[in-house]
C-alpha cells in the first residue's frame, strides 16, 4: 500500500520534470492510491483506525513541513493540534450536537488565531530560536491544561462528545466512517492547496526565507511578513489535524501539546521528506504503522528504533522516505528511457 | 506571606538554581563552543541520577558510610561524560558539524529518544529515590526556618564554584585558551596546530560531565523517574536562552532568577509553578532577542 502511494508522490513533488512523459502513467497511480485509502475501511476494517490516526497526525505533520520549506523547525507545533482539539470539546461541552463542520472549523480557527497572536512574536527568529520559543509557547499552554483542571480536566483530559453528521445523531460505527471520508477529503483538499501555495507568490516568497532571506528584504518585502503567512497556514493546518484527532479518539488529554508529540511531528516530517506534502502523510502513515506494531512486539524500544531510524534518515538519506522513492523511480525511469 | 514562607521559597529557590545552572553552565558550553544544541542533555542528566542512585545503593548495601554518597557522585558524572558523551561526539556529532542547524538539532533530539528507552531498559519505570547523601549531612536552622545542609549550602557551593573554575579553566588554563580560540576562530586555531577536533571532544565530555553531575546532585532531592530528563533539558535550554547562548555568567544569574520565580510562585500561585520559566524566558526575549547577556551578531550578506 505504502509503496503505490510513494511512488505516486514522486511525481507530484517534482513537476516539470518529465512532464509529458511521466505524467499521465503517475498521475494515475496517484489515483489509485487514493481509492486504495478509500477501499481500507471495507477491504481492511482492522487497518482503518490506524489510518484515521495517520491521516489526522499527517495533517498536522503537513503543517511543520510548510515550515521546513522555509528552513524553520518548530518545536511547539502539538500547540496547534492541541488547541484545536480543545476547542472542538469545549464547543461540544458547552453546545452539545453540533455539527461536525462545525467543530472542524471551530478547530481550525482557533489554531490560526493562536497562531496569529504567537506568531506575530515568533517571526522575529530564525533557526534555534524560533524552533525554541514555540517549544515555551506550547510548555505554557501544556502547563495551563494540566494545573486548570475545573476547566481542563487536568491530565485526564475532558471528552470530545460525538458531534451531530448534518443535524443527525451517529452510532460508533458509521461515525467513524464520516471522520475516515472526511479526513481523505481534507488530506487531498488541503494537501492540494498547500501545493498550490508553495508555487503562489506568496509561497515562493515564504521559501525565499530559506534560501536567501537579505534578498527578501532588497526586494522591499518584509521576511517577517511572509513568514507569518505561511506560520498562519502551517498553525491551520495543524489545527484541522488537531480537531479531527480529538473526534477520532473521543478524548483530548495535555498529551496533546506535550513537547515530545511536536518533536514527533518533526520527526515525521523529516522521515517523509522534508517539505514533501505526500511524504508528510506516508511519513505519518509508516510512523503510525510502526508504532502500533512495535509497541505491541517492542514495546520497551519502539521509541529507540524511531531514533536509530531518524538517525540513519538523516545521515544517510537526507531526502527523506520521498527522497529515496524519488531516486528509485529516477533510476528505473531513465532505464526505460534509454531503452527506447 | 510571613518571613518563614520567604525564607523557605528563597532557600528552594536557590537550591533549584544551583542545580538547573550545573546543568545548563553544560548546555550553554557545549553551544558556545560547538554551536550544536544538545538535546540529549537531559538524558545525560537523568542518567547521571540513576547512576548515581544504583551506585549508592550498592555501596550502601555493602555497609559503607552513607557520606561515600558524595564520592560517587562525581564517579557517576564522569562515567556519564566518558562513556555516553565522548562515543557520542566521536561516533556521531562529529559527522554533522557542517550540516544546518536544524539537522543538528535533529540528530540530538534522535540521540534523545534512544537514551529514554535506554534508561527504561536499564532501570525500568519504577520510580528511584535515596536521600542518604542529604541526610548525612543533617539540617540547619535560620531564623527559624530548618532546611538541609546539602541542598542550602552544598549545591550553591558547588555551583558557585563551577561557575569560578569555569571562568578560570578557559580564561587562565592553556587547555581553556585553546578551547576559546577555537571557538572564536576554528581554521585559523588549526592552521597554528590547535587540533581542533580533540578540542571539540573535550568539551563535549565537561559538558556532559556536567549534566551528570547536575542528575547526580539533584538524585537525593527528588525521586528518580522516566520523563526527567526532557523536563531538564527544556528548563535549562529556558536558562541557557534567555542568559543569551554560550554566556555562561548570564546562566548563572538567570537559573537564580528562574529559580527564584518558579519556587515564589510554588508558595503563591501554585498554578503557575511550571509556567514562570517560560514566562520569564518569552518575555525577555520579546525584549532582547539575543538573551540577557548576548551581543546581537553581525549580519552576513
Amino acid at each position: 500500500m505504502s509503496t503505490h502511494k510513494s511512488k505516486t508522490a514522486t511525481t507530484i513533488s517534482e513537476p516539470g520534470k518529465g512532464h509529458s512523459v511521466m505524467k499521465s502513467p503517475l498521475s494515475l497511480l496517484w489515483l489509485v492510491v487514493i481509492l486504495v485509502v478509500m477501499a481500507v475501511p471495507i477491504a481492511a476494517p482492522s487497518m482503518k483506525l490506524l489510518f484515521t490516526f495517520a491521516m489526522a497526525k499527517g495533517l498536522g505533520v503537513l503543517g511543520v513541513t510548510v515550515l521546513l520549506r522555509a528552513g524553520q523547525v518548530s518545536f511547539g507545533h502539538a500547540l496547534y493540534f492541541g488547541i484545536a482539539a480543545y476547542a472542538g470539546a469545549f464547543l461540544m461541552a458547552a453546545m452539545p450536537g453540533m455539527d461536525i463542520l462545525i467543530v472542524l472549523l471551530a478547530g481550525g480557527i482557533g489554531a490560526t488565531v493562536a497562531g496569529l497572536f504567537v506568531g506575530l512574536f515568533v517571526v522575529r527568529y530564525r533557526g534555534i530560536f524560533f524552533g525554541m520559543l514555540n517549544l515555551a509557547f506550547s510548555m505554557i499552554f501544556w502547563s495551563i491544561l494540566e494545573k486548570f483542571y475545573h476547566y481542563t480536566g487536568g491530565a485526564d483530559g475532558i471528552r470530545l462528545e460525538r458531534p451531530n453528521v448534518f443535524g443527525s445523531a451517529m452510532n460508533h460505527t458509521d461515525f467513524g466512517l464520516v471522520l475516515y471520508y472526511m479526513l481523505v477529503a481534507l488530506m487531498i483538499g488541503l494537501g492540494w492547496y498547500t501545493m498550490r501555495w508553495f508555487n503562489s507568490p506568496v509561497g515562493q516568497l515564504f521559501q525565499t526565507i530559506k534560501t536567501n532571506e537579505t534578498r527578501l528584504e532588497y526586494l522591499g518585502i518584509s521576511p517577517k511578513r511572509a513568514l507569518l503567512s505561511g506560520y498562519l497556514l502551517s498553525a491551520a493546518l495543524c489545527g484541522v489535524g488537531g480537531v479531527m484527532m480529538g473526534m477520532a479518539q473521543g478524548v483530548v488529554t495535555p498529551e496533546y501539546v506535550w513537547w515530545v508529540r511536536s518533536a514527533e511531528m518533526v520527526f515525521i516530517a523529516v522521515l517523509g521528506g522534508s517539505g514533501s506534502v505526500q511524504g508528510a502523510f506516508l511519513g505519518a502513515l509508516i510512523y503510525e504503522a510502526v508504532r502500533t506494531y512495535a509497541s505491541v512486539y517492542a514495546g520497551d524500544v519502539w521509541q529507540m528504533i524511531l531514533g536509530g531510524f531518524l538517525l540513519v534518515i538523516i545521515l544517510f538519506a537526507p531526502g527523506g522516505l520521498i527522497g529515496i522513492l524519488q531516486s528509485l523511480f529516477k533510476r528505473s525511469h531513465d532505464k526505460t528511457g534509454g531503452g527506447k | 506571606m510571613n518571613l518563614a514562607i520567604f525564607l523557605l521559597a528563597l532557600f528552594d529557590g536557590v537550591a533549584y538554581a544551583a542545580l538547573v545552572f550545573i546543568v545548563a553552565l553544560g548546555l550553554t558550553l557545549i553551544f558556545g563552543v560547538m554551536r550544536i544544541l544538545n538535546v540529549a542533555h537531559g538524558s545525560l542528566y537523568a542518567i547521571g541520577a540513576y547512576t548515581t542512585v544504583t551506585l549508592t545503593g550498592w555501596v550502601l548495601a555493602l555497609g559503607f558510610a552513607p557520606i561515600l554518597a558524595f564520592p560517587l557522585m562525581l564517579v557517576s558524572a564522569v562515567l556519564v561524560g566518558v562513556l555516553i558523551g565522548g562515543p557520542l561526539e566521536y561516533f556521531l556529532l562529529r559527522r554533522i558539524y557542517d550540516k544546518s542547524e536544524v539537522l543538528q538539532l535533529l540528530v540530538t533530539f534522535a540521540v534523545f529518544m534512544i537514551l529514554e528507552d535506554v534508561q527504561r531498559l536499564v532501570w525500568g519505570t519504577r520510580p528511584y529515590f535515596d536521600s542518604s547523601a542529604l541526610q548525612a549531612l543533617g539540617n540547619i536552622s535560620v531564623f527559624g526556618v530548618t532546611y538541609t545542609v546539602y541542598q542550602l549550602i552544598l549545591l550553591p557551593l558547588i555551583a558557585v564554584t563551577l561557575l569560578l573554575g569555569m571562568r578560570f579553566f578557559l580564561r587562565h588554563t592553556l587547555t581553556g585558551k585553546l578551547i576559546t580560540a577555537t571557538t572564536e576562530d576554528r581554521e585559523a586555531a588549526q592552521s597554528i596546530g590547535v587540533d581542533a577536533d580533540k578540542v571539540f571532544l573535550f568539551t563535549f565530555i565537561i559538558g556532559a560531565v556536567l549534566a551528570g553531575l547536575g542528575g547526580a546532585l539533584a538524585s537525593p532531592t527528588t525521586s528518580i523517574l522516566p520523563g526527567m530528563g526532557a523536563d531538564m533539558i527544556v528548563l535549562s535550554f529556558a536558562v541557557v536562552a534567555t542568559a543569551g547562548l554560550g554566556q555562561i555568567e548570564g546562566a548563572a544569574l538567570t537559573a537564580l532568577m528562574i529559580g527564584l520565580g518558579r519556587s515564589f510562585a510554588v508558595y503563591l500561585y501554585p498554578e503557575f509553578s511550571v509556567l514562570v520559566p517560560y514566562l520569564i524566558m518569552v518575555v525577555v526575549l520579546l525584549v532582547r532577542p539575543e538573551g540577557l547577556f548576548g551581543t546581537p551578531s553581525a549580519r552576513k550578506i
